[in-house]
């Protein structure tokens, strides 16, 4: 089913079950359900593969198709756009078992300031697959952030694939936050890749808190082409109990005054738990400078005896230190 | 020449804090001998010695950090004997540490590193806000920022004593508060301590700069490890500027700073 993108549409009586579930989830992990129903926000819907809501406002147009296995979105935001309030992405599988493929392209006009929060719940997961593939482009001097929050339920069924190529142009800015610390993390194969024009800026962030046998892998590239481009992959881990944890933090340095930065914590909570980190740097224009830090192991020792300074007992303080890492 | 400290506390009444005969040996270097010190309630002293004679590291054995296990002696604390507690049930007894070079912390904000430095803390404490304008931070400029690598290494150890305001404890150990910073914050630290003394707390001010050190009611010269004398402030700096800032033995008292002693 097709749906046109100037069209609001209203959920069926088969719909509005699903649709108050997902927004049930989005709340109870602490969301504003106010702006999934304020009708001057831009939204898109997708329980599974069926598209309950989607939305378009003045200068962003959404359209969204379902799939046999999921739903393919475009977003279009018209050059010039500045846009305050965020466009609310909602993803999401109710039942015990599902599969969602998300296949989207972001396009956003030159100029355009855009916010994305993107939220996928899966409440009840023991085997669900969550596969999200974007193809995101802006126009110079764009400027785009992009945070996707997870809510997954306690039994670590879920398999997630969050799959981005980022294409910036001549001074554009793009920012994206990854965030899955609430629940079972389960399987996250996370592979982001960004390419950059003259002078254009990339943040990509990632923080997961991996529990049990859950597997963690995240990508992060950026591909610095143009001359003054700027990059940072930031990876913010915790891994307990014997959950695995590799991160590759990759950047390419190919221009002239192009600046990057790889920046990696791991903590390992649990005798069991394993992490590794790979910072790759490649250098291909002596004018180009790269620089990485990554630290794993155990929660630093001096931070938690400055909270045990303070009264908090070993347990509370590690607590302390991981909430606020994955924040 | 190991100090015998007698405070002038009530008759029956234990010191706040009494550290008696503490040493702390790792492989073949003594890096505390016999270390005697008494602090009273409200009392500020302070600690003065050269940099390696041992300052941090008794802060850091009274605090019962972990690396820090006295080989000898007991620590007493309103009479009762801590030297086997953790860290924080010390500090849920009223003891905190300000670090030299504090620990930083991403994604926790300055006004929650505050909140939960009262959690344990006494009554009466000063609020978030109030507490960094006493350490000369605007409040509007400062609660909502992370205590991470964003502040500078001035601001953060601002932010530290902050912290030990809002935590109002009975003994506040101030590890160097005032290093490597400009005289004029030199003199927002004498009165941070004062406001703290005023408060009813004690503090254990360990430093080596001498018109911090003079905030003092009494004040403690260390060196090699040992407490060499305890009295007036302005006698024990003296005997440092006039002993210690040429000491060329780190770690070993000098036999004529011993014989200067009496």
């Amino acid at each position: 089913m097709s749906i046109s993108p100037q069209q609001t549409q209203s959920p069926t009586l088969d719909e509005k079950q699903p649709l108050d579930a997902l927004v049930q989830s989005f709340a109870s992990a602490g969301g504003d359900v106010a702006v999934l129903l304020d009708p001057n926000t831009a939204k898109l819907v997708v329980h599974q593969n069926r598209i309950l809501r989607v939305h378009s406002v003045a200068g962003v147009r959404i359209e969204g198709a379902e799939t046999s296995t999921g739903a393919e979105a475009r977003i279009i935001v018209e050059p010039g756009v500045r846009l305050d309030r965020p466009v609310h992405l909602c993803f999401g599988v109710l039942p015990k078992e599902g599969l969602q493929e998300i296949v989207s392209e972001f396009e956003i006009g030159e100029g355009a300031y855009v916010r994305f929060i993107a939220h996928c719940s899966f409440p009840a997961a023991e085997r669900v697959k969550h596969v999200m593939d974007a193809k995101i482009r802006l126009e110079p001097g764009a400027d785009m952030e992009y945070t996707e929050t997870h809510y997954h339920g306690p039994w670590g069924g879920v398999e997630v694939l969050p799959v981005a190529k980022i294409y910036l142009a001549r001074g554009a800015i793009y920012r994206s936050v990854f965030k899955l610390t609430d629940g079972a993390a389960g399987r996250v194969h996370l592979d982001y890749e960004a390419f950059l024009d003259e002078a254009a800026v990339c943040e990509l962030e990632a923080k997961v808190y991996g529990k049990a046998r859950d597997h963690i892998y995240v990508k992060e590239s950026i591909y610095l082409n143009g001359r003054g481009a700027r990059g940072l992959a930031k990876t913010r881990i915790v891994a307990s109990d014997e959950c695995t944890s590799e991160v590759v933090g990759e950047i390419v340095g190919a221009a002239p005054e192009a600046r990057g930065h790889v920046d990696c914590i791991e903590i390992l909570k649990g005798k069991r738990a394993r992490a590794s980190a790979i910072p790759r740097l490649v250098v291909q224009d002596e004018r180009a400078k790269l620089t990485h830090e990554a630290a794993i192991g155990s929660v630093d020792k001096k931070q938690v005896e400055t909270l045990m300074a303070r009264g908090l007992d070993e347990e509370q303080a590690v607590e302390v230190v991981v909430k606020g890492l994955l924040r | 020449m190991p100090s015998s400290e007698s405070g002038a506390m009530p008759a029956g009444e234990a010191p706040l804090l009494r550290v008696e005969h503490i040493s702390l040996v790792r492989g073949n270097t003594v890096i505390l001998h016999d270390v005697n010190l008494e602090i009273e309630r409200g009392e500020i002293r302070s600690i003065l010695g050269m940099n390696g004679t041992g300052k941090s590291t008794l802060a850091a054995v009274i605090m019962g950090l972990s690396g820090y296990e006295p080989t000898g002696g007991r620590i007493y604390f309103e009479g009762e004997d801590i030297t086997e507690l953790p860290v924080w049930e010390r500090a849920r007894r009223g003891i905190t540490l300000a670090w030299q070079e504090p620990a930083r912390f991403e994604g926790l904000t300055v006004e929650e590193y505050l909140r939960l430095s009262q959690q344990f803390g006494r009554n009466g404490q000063l609020g978030p806000a109030e507490c960094l304008s006493r350490v000369g931070l605007h409040p509007q400029r400062y609660l909502h920022r992370a205590v991470d690598d964003t502040l500078s290494g001035g601001e953060r150890r601002r932010v530290e004593l902050a912290a030990v305001l809002a935590m109002h404890p009975k003994l506040a150990i101030l590890d160097e508060p005032d290093s490597g910073i400009d005289a004029l914050s030199v003199e927002l630290i004498v009165d941070v301590i004062r406001t703290l003394s005023r408060l009813g707390s004690a503090v254990l001010l360990i430093t080596h700069h001498e018109e911090v050190a003079a905030v003092a009611d009494r004040a403690s010269s260390l060196c090699g490890g040992t407490i060499l004398k305890t009295g007036d402030p302005a006698a024990i700096a003296r005997f440092f500027r006039n002993h210690c800032q040429e000491c060329t033995h780190v770690n070993k008292p000098a036999a004529d700073a011993v014989a200067y002693l009496g």
